[in-house]
């Protein structure tokens, strides 16, 4: 790389295109979470936090490892995935933008409770990912500011990307009445 | 809204629906609690005005809700939705090369940039590493789909602030570059160009040939649009200082891409988590301070003369070699002429082709990003041994980007709305996916 001028120390930058993770940050997180597991793959390190002890870790992250950026928090419905015992996972994706770290910290939820401490005190930048979690999943963001329908008509009562909501025909056009919009 | 609980009865003002303190789904004006500092109280001279979503200055289906006093915005609620094609649900019935026809369709400004993210991603996943020559490819239609969304979000900065020749420069440029991808892959808008694995097809000399031409004359192009707009009174007073985004808001917020850079974030993937075959080219990362608007069209200008650099040197250097993976790995679909006359390409035909087969996907996970010239766009994607996702999440740039905009835009007036939402280049297809 013969150009970094805007970077302060390019040596940073990682190289081979794969992201980068370091195991420091995986030491330090099971040294003070032991109950998370972690996992490699394709260059990407994720880690496993149980549902109780989210929050800690990524304001443990946060603060202790300067994971400032947050890229991403997403959900995956792992209803009919193969040999899974947890119903919904929860996915955020955090990056580290002094050393370019990247780390995958991933959570499982399981119904009734499908409640979790809403992340906007640590990034403000969580507000709209997780409101959009909620209109989809129908994950609750204990402490979340303005948790409501997004991206969905404020009437609507399914979570579309769960993966027994019926796709077409009779199961969906029976079960849901038609939709007014009201004037907000 | 302190005014609004301590009487309850007074906030239906306006045909507004009453506020119900305590229930959270509830409630349409509760982005205004946010506290900004130039929230007020809730007064009776204060306006509420419904933006779009249907404004020409919008350009695309965005609906603000405004509240303004006099001409100034004390709030403003994004309303967003009204584009939701269920993107992501899609990705979960069409197989790996099928859902490239929906990246297209998601950020329609620079669809070829979404091809390779989708397939960098796919790649990822199932662990391909590409030839030579396709990395090239990809990133020449990368940043020659940079250069053109950068065109297209300026131009239209420029027409809304009314700078209208400024607009119509850059709108030719952009037929230029939809003569180049036409060449290339047959469609001008809708390119679907990636496959797993390498591309649907081969530069051809022509393209080449177009290619260097448009390196050629395109810097002129640059610098008369640079003495149209860069020190031009009126454009230079409506976004100087307007919509200003800090350093440290831009990192909480999320912010990537341009509008990052322009606030002294200086993270850019191509640099910071180097795909495909960026380390070989020359290249500046273009940072600004300021973090207004004016910053953010001046680090666009700046980029585009980059991406310029870029094909220039990758167009020159060309290799050499295949554009798909090789026949071995059963990843890319082989070439007619292979399946007609060898045995190996038939049965790697036959294989991809039917639907209970195609290729190995682990049972696992993976996300991969590319710096688009949004942001970063990256695909989440979880795989369940069939050629089909089990869940494919996007990483919307503008999705991110129309959150900052209640942000920036409080304590302006409203002719200021529309210098920040062209500044922001928010796409609705992406938004509400």
């Amino acid at each position: 790389m013969p150009d970094a001028a805007a970077k302060s120390d390019p040596a940073k930058a990682p190289a081979g295109g794969a992201t980068v993770a370091t195991s420091a940050t995986v030491a330090a997180l099971v040294e003070k979470f032991p109950a998370v597991k972690s996992s490699e793959f394709r260059g990407q390190t994720r880690v496993v936090v149980p549902a109780e002890s989210i929050f800690a870790a990524l304001e443990f992250l946060k603060q202790q490892r300067h994971f400032n950026f947050l890229v991403d928090i997403t959900c995956v419905d792992y209803l009919n995935y193969r040999d899974a015992t947890d119903r919904f996972g929860l996915v955020y994706l955090l990056a580290n933008t002094d050393t370019n770290e990247r780390l995958t910290v991933r959570t499982f939820l399981n119904e009734p409770d499908l409640t979790v401490p809403s992340a906007v005190p640590l990034w403000e930048g969580a507000n709209w990912f997780e409101r959009e979690v909620w209109d989809m999943f129908g994950i609750t963001f204990a402490g979340h500011p303005d948790l409501r329908r997004i991206l969905m008509p404020e009437e609507f009562t399914a979570f579309p990307l769960r993966k027994d909501y019926p796709l077409q025909g009779r199961g969906e056009r029976h079960n849901f009445p038609v939709l007014s919009r009201h004037v907000g | 809204m302190a005014a609004s609980t301590s009487t309850p009865g007074s906030d239906t003002r306006h045909g507004e629906r009453p506020l119900d303190e305590d229930n959270p789904h509830t409630g349409r004006l509760r982005d205004a609690e946010e506290a900004g500092p130039n929230t007020q109280e809730f007064e009776d001279y204060q306006w509420t005005l419904n933006f779009g979503p249907q404004h020409p200055a919008t350009h695309t289906t965005l609906r603000l809700v405004l509240k303004l006093d006099g001409e100034r915005v004390v709030d403003a609620v994004p309303d967003i939705g009204y584009l939701h094609s269920g993107f992501e649900k899609l990705g979960e019935s069409l197989d790996y090369n099928q859902y490239v026809t929906v990246t297209d369709r998601m950020n329609y400004i620079s669809p070829m940039a979404n091809n390779v993210a989708w397939h960098g991603a796919v790649e990822r996943l199932l662990g391909i590493e590409l030839p030579r020559r396709a990395q090239y490819i990809r990133v020449i239609v990368a940043e020659l789909s940079r250069i053109s969304d950068h065109l297209l979000c300026n131009g239209a900065a420029g027409l809304d602030t009314g700078a209208f020749t400024y607009f119509l420069y850059a709108f030719y440029q952009r037929e230029v570059l939809y003569d180049i991808f036409e060449t290339l892959c047959g469609a001008r808008f809708t390119n679907s160009y990636t496959r797993v694995g390498g591309l649907m097809y081969d530069m051809t000399p022509l393209v080449i040939d177009k290619i260097r031409t448009f390196v050629r004359n395109f810097h002129k192009t640059l610098e008369d649009m640079d003495r149209l707009l860069n020190r031009n009174r009126i454009f230079v007073d409506r976004t100087k200082g307007v919509g200003v985004l800090p350093r440290e808001e831009a990192i909480n917020r999320s912010a990537s891409g341009p509008i990052a850079r322009a606030s002294g974030v200086t993270r850019d993937l191509r640099k910071d988590e180097p795909y495909l075959c960026y380390p070989d080219f020359d290249f500046k990362v273009c940072c600004a301070k300021a973090g207004d608007c004016y910053a953010r069209y001046l680090v666009r200008m700046a980029e585009m003369r980059e991406s310029l650099r870029i094909v220039d040197q990758a167009i020159e250097n060309l290799p050499v070699g295949e554009i798909n993976v090789a026949i071995g790995e059963r990843k890319a679909l082989p070439t007619k002429s292979m399946v007609y006359s060898t045995i190996e390409g038939t049965i790697s035909h036959f294989e991809l082709t039917m639907s209970n087969r195609g290729f190995a996907v682990p049972f696992d996970e993976s996300y991969a990003a590319i710096e688009a010239p949004n942001g970063e766009l990256g695909f989440y994607l979880v795989g369940d041994g069939s050629d089909v996702a089990y869940r494919a999440r996007c990483r919307p740039p503008s999705y991110i980007h129309f959150a900052l905009f209640p942000y920036l835009i409080r304590g302006h007036t409203l002719s200021d709305i529309v210098a920040v939402l062209g500044s922001l280049n928010i796409i609705a297809a992406e938004l509400d996916r």
